[in-house]
């Protein structure tokens, strides 16, 4: 994250235990700042959070409704385009809306939306299509996941951005 | 199914996000913001991992808390819809393409490659 440093303000549980580390970790001579990426614990944690419960969601669904191999992957679909329709939201909103907020981000974008959705099941779902020669499956699982993930983040930015902001 | 394998879910997919961030965080250092290689490298990487477990034949515990806890979480679908539309929404209409095929392209010969390995393992 490139902003200096978010209001802290609403951060209630590293207020006690890292505050000293804090005031040293978010002051360092201009050299290090830009050397070194800052690791905010909270930040991190945030991401653990919002992530378990993501890839909870993921893997019970993925449990729950078990495809054959070389069949649509319901499951992985729906996760993914939901995913991204979340993701497209809660970015535009925060980036474009909110006021600056530190945890939200990773918390709902990072970690929720990005333990939701995964890259590398449907790629070895698109490899077991084309496994089985079902080459029409393995195209428009492919392109429908593309073509309908990015219809949601863009539904979902025009959503959020046609809402005028009081100034 | 039994409240541990379920809890090692949770515990496992925090991590696989985490470690997704800092790769990408570190990738993204070296590379720039022009194009999001961060994604790309951490997809791609998963990809071959997930396949190699593929390979492997593991058991339904071992597939669930490796394969869809910690490769799943670790890479993602929605941040990588959301780089390219942001992309071509600023007009980078070729890179988006890039992106979306580049991603895909290496995403499955990268699975493919590693479950030819994790079959000779």
């Amino acid at each position: 994250m490139p902003e200096p440093s978010p209001d802290r303000g609403g951060s209630p549980s590293s207020a006690v235990a890292v505050t000293g580390v804090r005031t040293r970790v978010l002051r360092p001579g201009p050299r290090a700042q830009r050397m070194l990426p800052r690791v905010d614990r909270s930040e991190i944690a945030a991401i653990f959070a919002g992530g378990a419960l993501g890839t909870l969601l993921r893997a019970a669904l993925a449990e729950a409704f078990p495809r054959p191999a070389a069949s649509w992957p319901w499951p992985t679909f729906a996760v993914n385009v939901v995913a991204a329709f979340l993701l497209g939201y809660f970015v535009t909103r925060l980036q474009e809306r909110l006021p600056l907020s530190s945890y939200r981000r990773p918390l709902l974008g990072t970690g929720l939306c990005g333990g939701l959705s995964t890259f590398s099941t449907m790629q070895v779902e698109i490899l077991k299509m084309l496994g089985a020669h079902a080459w029409g499956l393995a195209a428009g699982y492919a392109a429908a996941s593309i073509a309908v993930g990015y219809a949601a983040i863009h539904l979902a930015t025009s959503m959020v951005r046609r809402v005028r902001v009081p100034r | 199914m039994n409240v541990l394998i379920w809890a090692g879910v949770v515990m496992i997919g925090g991590t696989g996000s985490v470690v997704r961030f800092l790769a990408d965080g570190v990738v993204a250092a070296g590379t720039g913001r022009d194009f999001p290689f961060g994604t790309l490298v951490v997809n791609v990487s998963g990809a071959v991992i997930l396949g190699l477990l593929t390979g492997l034949a593991l058991g339904r515990d071992e597939a669930l808390l490796a394969g869809t806890a910690a490769v799943g979480s670790y890479t993602t679908f929605s941040t990588w819809m959301l780089e390219t539309q942001r992309l071509a929404e600023e007009r980078q209409h070729r890179q988006a393409a890039v992106n979306v095929i580049a991603s895909l392209a290496l995403g499955v010969a990268g699975a493919a490659l590693g479950r030819l390995i994790g079959a000779q393992l």
